[in-house]
């Protein structure tokens, strides 16, 4: 435990010195969180009387997840699960950013030869730098969605919306979800990380990780699927074992031979 | 204390290239303890390879290593425990303390007393007030002894020293070869690597002269004798054609050279053969103003050792 509190203290303390990535780690959450209040607000103070929640544009599969709600409801609940996707961006985008400096960073500073001198195992280091990339990812969700709450008892957002957000789907996404999201990101992170020599580069390529999660944003608009409790559920069994599978893979191919000869 | 057996290195060079790239040769070699040992070779001789070795740091294609009586490639762990190594590129975290990049190392190490190990490192080598300043503020010379600083935090045995002088300037040089020189007097087995002759001259117990297998391997004086064997020289008011003759004649004497207004003379045996050349030399009428031995530089080996190594490659 000494090795991997150490080079979580190593990461954190060089990582949280660079600006790009304590600007990407304010910004993202403010964004994402301050965005949905006010979407929130302003369609709580739209007149939707006289309409029902079809004609209000909410895709047909998703009426049932409004059972006993006005159109205005209906449509601010239709609106937070878009926004429960913009949530969970940020697990996946700030281990991405940290996680690509940080490798990237002991590439061109040549730390890397000294560090694997040590009598640090791989799975140490990986493992490591992996929480170093994930922890503020996930602390952050969690941060932004207690103020994202809070929000809502501010902007004084009707009752059924707010218990839709508190439901067990919400829940499970930002407290279950995103943990996994971010060890998936981070191990992206460090695959591309080990294949370039730049930061900005590694980051962005590794923006691939979010085009799933895109990809369900864009079929939920066009009311093809709905993220209700079933579909948070099988996401989070599919995602458990991708992460599993993608750290398997990093102990086996990250070898300090591989590390040292190929991460160039 | 490290002792290698036919240890060799393979490099695959690409999916397409047909050959592999054969970075060290069956290199076999003893160091003993407390020995500084120079290893010397050009560009791509192979020379960190080794290092990174012995370091457990890339695993040997063929052969074995022993350290400190543990085995490469089973017994890694307990080789990086009693190994420092001091790398190419120092490789600090420039953004953060000198203080912060040898806490990180002390506690990888698992270094009982963290802030002691560091304190006293940072100390001897003139580091403790800079303690605080982030690295990337740091010159190259400094940089390279707090490098330096971080192979020793655990004490230990064996050193490995690729390149210590490497870009530094004079000053800087001096301090950390004056630091080896001082660590060779607490015992530790040290491997150097490098290309300043003089340096491993001046520094090295034994080295050697390394391209891609060992050319050759002894004292740097051993060397000398070996490849040139021992010449005295004797230095004449004038020189006559005659004399070249009458000092062939005396025993123990290989051959003679005229240089100018000198006589070189290869000798088995100089301190013994001297006093019969110079007494045959004052009969004969010579005026001599002083005898003096002709030192080889470790460089004349190392070039001509590499030379002899690419006419054998020629054939």
């Amino acid at each position: 435990m000494r090795h991997i509190r150490t080079i979580i203290d190593k990461e954190w303390a060089e990582v949280f010195k660079n600006r790009t990535v304590i600007g990407m780690l304010a910004f993202m959450p403010l964004l994402f969180t301050l965005l949905p209040l006010v979407m929130l607000s302003v369609t709580a103070t739209q007149g939707m009387e006289g309409l029902d929640a079809a004609s209000a544009g909410v895709p047909a599969n998703f009426l049932k997840a409004c059972a006993g709600m006005n159109a205005g409801e209906c449509m601010q609940v239709y609106l937070v699960n878009q926004f429960l996707l913009m949530f969970m961006m940020m697990p996946l985008m700030i281990p991405v950013t940290i996680a690509a400096y940080s490798i990237v960073g002991e590439k061109t500073t040549r730390s890397l030869e000294p560090l694997l001198a040590t009598p640090v195992t791989i799975v140490e280091l990986l493992t490591g730098k992996a929480l170093a990339a994930a922890i503020p990812g996930v602390l952050i969700t969690y941060l932004s969605f207690i103020v994202f709450v809070v929000g809502l008892y501010v902007i004084k957002i009707a009752p059924l919306v707010r218990a839709y957000i508190l439901s067990p789907t919400w829940m499970l996404a930002i407290l279950v979800l995103g943990p996994i999201f971010s060890i998936i990101s981070v191990m992206t992170a460090i695959f591309i990380s080990s294949r370039v020599n730049d930061p900005r580069v590694a980051e962005q390529v590794s923006g691939v990780v979010i085009i799933p999660l895109m990809a369900v944003l864009l079929l939920q608009l066009a009311g093809v699927v709905v993220i209700n409790l079933a579909f948070m559920l099988s996401a989070i069994v599919s995602c458990a074992i991708l992460a599993v599978g993608m750290v398997y893979l990093g102990t086996i191919f990250f070898q300090r031979e591989t590390i040292l000869t190929r991460w160039k | 204390m490290i002792h290698t057996e036919d240890l060799t290195k393979v490099f695959k060079i690409g999916k397409k290239s047909k050959e592999d790239l054969i970075a060290v040769d069956g290199l076999t070699l003893d160091v003993n303890e407390g020995e500084v040992f120079g290893f010397l070779g050009p560009n791509g001789a192979g020379k960190t390879t080794t290092v990174r070795m012995l370091a457990c740091l890339i695993g040997a294609t063929r052969g074995s290593a022993e350290i400190a009586g543990y085995k490469v490639g089973t017994q890694n762990t307990e080789i990086r425990r009693r190994v420092g190594i001091l790398t190419e590129s120092p490789g600090m975290y420039e953004r953060l303390s000198a203080e912060k990049n040898l806490t990180i190392y002390a506690n990888l190490y698992d270094v009982p007393d963290v802030e002691k190990a560091v304190g006293k490192y940072l100390t001897m080598l003139g580091l403790w007030e800079r303690r605080h300043d982030p690295v990337g503020s740091f010159s190259k010379g400094m940089r390279q002894k707090l490098a330096v600083a971080r192979a020793l935090l655990h004490e230990p045995k064996v050193l490995f020293f690729d390149e210590p002088t490497t870009g530094l300037d004079p000053e800087a040089a001096k301090v950390v070869r004056d630091f080896i020189e001082e660590l060779k007097t607490e015992g530790r087995t040290i491997i150097l690597t490098t290309h300043n002759l003089d340096e491993a001259d001046r520094l090295c117990d034994k080295v050697g002269i390394f391209k891609q297998r060992l050319l050759a391997v002894d004292s740097p004086q051993a060397l000398r004798e070996r490849l040139f064997g021992r010449k005295s020289v004797f230095h004449l008011r004038a020189v006559d054609p005659n004399w070249q003759a009458l000092v062939s004649l005396q025993p123990g004497v290989n051959s003679v050279e005229v240089v100018g207004e000198k006589l070189v003379v290869r000798l088995n045996d100089p301190e013994n053969d001297n006093p019969a050349i110079v007494k045959a030399l004052v009969n004969a009428g010579a005026q001599i103003l002083f005898v003096g031995e002709l030192r080889h530089s470790l460089e004349q080996i190392y070039l001509d050792l590499l030379h002899q190594k690419d006419m054998e490659g020629k054939k």
